[in-house]
């Protein structure tokens, strides 16, 4: 209903705006291509111009610090009812910091454990200027590849120097026209890009319903493609590891045994898994105990948990070779910076112990224990809470937009950042709050949190479930 | 009182039947005849409905082979054997082991050395650490961006400047933004892969037109108005854009752009122009094609670049009026979904960016440089120079092929061997030969840099003819 409201206001406001009667602070086009045909059509912005304006100040809030378990953030104010934004030049600082994905703590400024990330700088440079195919293949990559590939406990592994584009470049590598893809329904948008650039039959399935999937497994196995009836090339099943949104974590055990009964085969995405679940980080294949080989290609991103940015790909050592040759990003896009690179070596080696010391288990240990009691308070407390009990993404649900203003907005009185999503991230009446736990939040920090929390649920009315256990 | 009623009806009913036309009567008793005809008719037999028995559906499953994951690559693939570079990849680059002077990287500005863009970066790695651990629409704008962004947007002269984290993404997440299904885009045939990787993620029209042919895009232009007349209401919210790069990363040509800007406002299209080869390159102070040729740069709707050019650092940026950049906000999918740019690049570009606008009088200096080289590479048996005058990469194409594209892949491949060999480092420009819709003729690239003293310049051009004279006779 609050949409409803919000609707039918935004028509009226569209309207005093045509009529001139309140001052239009949105850009506008150039007087010299006032007749070529708009840019934009005015229904797409609607939503844009009458809700998402209104609350615009929860986004893109920019910081001044590294995004530790602290952080800085830039104090930023509207005159004109957050058309323009200004900052007036205070910075809020040490507000506690429950948004960024940083879930092992490696994002944290400069320390004498990043030295090797210093020394790399300095003799490297930050750029590469080439492609991997040309002559952008440093030893850094070659290093990194391989402990990589041994950190996952497959044959062989290649990094890119994008998460999103290694999706969006290396699955149509995979398929191809003829070739069918079952994608879950609330897959990444990267992961989307990629299958529709690939030119293969896309058909999602239910979010984590295996009895879907293998229903449509079935049915496009018997009846081959559609009109002709031919077999299909192959059959790829795209995942993800953990969901953002929902903070769910992917049935593997079930989906392999699928993957194996009908000769699919499996890409999984672990950008958010990826040394974050899993008694040694290793991701959900190891969460569930399952064979490495079970599942074909391994793709991640080091941005979460590394505190680094960029993506990989891994398995067999066949896949990578050919990815090596066919990769689009292999042949036209620059390779990973190097003192990037240095840094997922360093995390590496921390999470696998090979620096000497228990620095990896023991965040891994202390992100599992937050993980528990965070959810469990929030649970007790009231809070209708999405996804598995083991996946440090916890989203909460706000189901109304005011309400994700509102919210946000005294967090950050309160000196805590958090992540607001609504549509379209979400679906229209499901807007929520979404909590990224780190290794290194200390419990008075979630206490603070989650007192916080407490307070604004009834303030807000936000304490949904029926569940209550207090 | 039931019968009453019903008797009424039933003499209301009779009375009407009377009153009712002929035709009436005729239209209804024809139908009556027809249903029942219908009804008792035998139910006449479709093809064989086969419904499959749930054993045959096994039997199927079972059956069914899909082709392995990826097809067995041939050993002697040209890509096969990549070049690992130890160390940086500087003006003195060691490659497989051996020292040489660069020719492969396009480092122009030879800014991938410079000891400032080092401790601009340096300084921001001990203030930010490495990553951003977030999109920037979730905590992940740093100051570092904001400052970037301002500073690209002054430097070119625009109202507002956005940066993306990867330099193949920005342009193909730009496109889609604004181009949707029905709208129409003219393009070069001569586009860069990351270009068709945009307009194929569009999903609109997209007209070719032959390279640098200003001639052959009028022709489509003109053939577009004709459909448009035909129907004014799809033309109204039909959007048309031109895309072009400024340098064409595949032919080394400048694009036609005065030319092109007259077109726009005669046939009402937008203009996204990618300088990626020409920011940093062209100009007086480095601003790219529009300086280059006077241009307003108002006139230009989107300009997109990458920074991993003449910047030194990685990423990409658009730059624009605000009415056209802002949209990309939210609309962006490589800005709104992707982590942002880790910060100690973006330092690193900024204090590039400071670098360029310090000593404006390194483009002249490149310039020149291209120039010697190129007149010096001229007439070298059997080897033609493809690329215009001042353009620091450009390619060196076999003048008579041989008739397959292996065997010419592997002659350039034996001379850029042979040319390691003496100290001077070369690579093929590579294509996806599968992917690329027109796919350029194989040829070494050659790429020019402000680090390069004329003595190597000379020795480099002295020691590929020498070579090319060895192997194409």
């Amino acid at each position: 209903m609050g949409y409803g409201i919000a609707t039918l206001f935004g028509y009226f406001r569209d309207f005093l705006r045509n009529s001139g009667l309140e001052k239009c602070n949105a850009a506008v086009e150039r007087e010299e291509q006032k007749h070529f045909v708009p840019l934009y059509q005015d229904f797409e912005n609607f939503y844009k111009r009458n809700l998402y304006m209104r609350i615009r100040d929860n986004w893109s809030r920019s910081i001044c610090s590294a995004p530790g378990p602290l952080f800085d953030v830039m104090e930023r104010v509207s005159d004109d009812y957050n058309w323009t934004f200004r900052f007036t030049g205070n910075i809020i600082k040490d507000v506690i910091n429950i948004g960024s994905y940083n879930f092992l703590g490696l994002a944290d400024k400069y320390d004498e454990s990043m030295r090797t990330v210093k020394e790399v700088l300095e003799t490297y440079g930050t750029g590469v200027a080439s492609t991997r195919q040309e002559m952008g293949t440093l030893d850094k990559h070659k290093e990194l590849e391989d402990l990589l590939a041994k950190f996952l406990n497959v044959e062989a592994a290649m990094t890119f120097g994008m998460g999103f584009a290694t999706n969006s470049t290396n699955i149509p590598v995979l398929v191809g026209k003829g070739c069918l893809i079952f994608s879950d329904e609330l897959n990444h948008t990267s992961i989307v890009l990629g299958a529709r650039l690939s030119g293969a039959t896309i058909r999602t399935f239910k979010h984590n319903n295996m009895q879907c999937l293998e229903n449509l497994l079935r049915d496009a196995i018997i009846y081959g493609q559609p009109r002709t009836h031919r077999a299909w090339k192959k059959i790829l099943i795209l995942v993800e590891g953990i969901y953002s949104m929902e903070g769910s974590i992917v049935n593997l055990p079930e989906i392999v045994a699928l993957k194996k009964k009908y000769k699919a085969y499996l890409y999984i995405d672990e950008a958010h898994s990826i040394g974050s679940v899993g008694p040694t980080g290793r991701g959900v294949r190891e969460y569930f105990g399952l064979n490495p080989e079970d599942i074909d290609v391994y793709m991640g991103t080091f941005t979460k948990s590394f505190g680094a940015s960029g993506g990989y790909i891994a398995g067999k050592k066949d896949l990578v070779d050919y990815l090596r040759f066919n990769s689009h990003s292999a042949a036209y896009a620059v390779s990973m910076s190097p003192p990037v690179a240095e840094q997922i070596i360093r995390s590496l080696k921390l999470l696998m112990g090979l620096d000497g010391t228990t620095q990896g288990l023991q965040r891994l240990q202390q992100l599992v224990a937050n993980t528990k009691y965070f959810r469990q308070t929030l649970k007790k407390m009231g809070f209708i809470i999405y996804g598995n009990d083991d996946s440090p993404v916890v989203p909460m649900l706000l189901y109304q937009p005011c309400k994700v203003a509102a919210f946000a907005r005294h967090m950050l009185e309160r000196k805590i950042g958090v992540v607001v999503v609504g549509f379209p991230a979400t679906p229209l009446a499901e807007a929520r709050a979404r909590f990224c736990l780190s290794a290194v939040h200390t419990r008075q920090m979630l206490d603070t949190v989650l007192e916080a929390i407490n307070e604004l649920g009834d303030l807000l009315a936000l304490k949904y479930s029926r569940q209550r256990k207090s | 009182m039931a019968t009453a009623a019903e008797q009424w009806v039933l003499v209301e009913m009779v009375q009407a039947l009377y009153e009712a036309p002929a035709y009436h009567l005729i239209l209804e008793g024809i139908l009556i005849l027809w249903i029942i005809r219908l009804l008792f008719s035998k139910t006449y037999k479709l093809q064989e409905r086969s419904d499959l028995t749930i054993k045959e559906k096994e039997e199927l499953i079972e059956e069914w082979q899909p082709e392995p994951l990826v097809p067995p690559i041939s050993k002697d693939h040209p890509a096969f054997n990549y070049n690992i570079v130890s160390g940086p990849p500087s003006h003195k680059i060691v490659v497989n082991g051996k020292e040489c002077i660069n020719f492969a990287s396009f480092n122009f500005l030879g800014l991938l050395d410079s000891p400032r863009v080092k401790a601009a970066a340096l300084a921001s790695l001990k203030k930010y650490g490495v990553g951003t651990c977030g999109p920037r629409g979730f905590y992940g704008t740093f100051d570092v961006h904001l400052d970037l962004e301002e500073h690209l947007a002054k430097f070119m002269k625009t109202e507002e400047a956005i940066i993306y984290s990867y330099g193949f993404s920005t342009i193909a997440s730009a496109i889609p933004a604004y181009s949707k299904r029905g709208d129409i885009i003219f393009v070069d045939r001569a586009a860069c892969f990351a270009i068709q990787k945009g307009l194929q993620a569009s999903r609109s029209d997209i007209k070719l037109f032959n390279h640098n042919d200003v001639a052959d895009l009028e022709r489509l232009l003109k053939e577009q108005e004709v459909e448009d007349q035909k129907n004014p209401r799809k033309a109204r919210v039909t959007r048309r854009f031109i895309v072009v790069e400024g340098l064409y990363m595949n032919t080394g040509s400048i694009c036609p752009l005065p030319e092109l800007v007259k077109l726009k406002y005669k046939y009402k299209a937008r203009i996204f122009l990618e300088e990626s080869l020409s920011f940093g390159v062209l100009g007086e102070h480095g601003r790219g094609v529009t300086e280059h040729y006077g241009i307003s740069i108002d006139d230009i709707d989107l300009i997109s670049a990458s920074m991993e050019n003449s910047l030194a650092s990685i990423g990409g940026f658009c730059c624009g009026r605000s009415f056209v950049i802002d949209h990309q906000r939210l609309s962006g999918q490589g800005y709104c979904f992707s982590a942002s740019l880790p910060p100690l690049l973006a330092a690193a570009a900024i204090e590039a960016l400071n670098i360029m606008e310090e000593n404006p009088d390194i483009f002249a200096v490149l310039k020149k440089k291209c120039e010697q080289i190129h007149k010096a590479l001229q007439g070298i048996s059997g080897l033609k120079v493809v690329g215009e005058c001042f353009s620091p990469a450009f390619h060196l194409q076999l003048k008579d092929s041989t008739g397959s594209r292996e065997a010419d892949v592997k002659l350039l491949q034996e001379i850029i061997n042979q040319c390691m060999n003496k100290s001077i480092a070369l690579t093929q420009a590579r294509y996806l030969e599968k992917e690329e819709k027109f796919l350029p003729p194989p040829s070494i690239r050659v790429v020019v840099t402000v680090e390069q003293t004329k003595e190597e310049l000379e020795r480099a051009a002295s020691t590929i003819k020498e070579v090319a004279q060895a192997v194409l006779l």
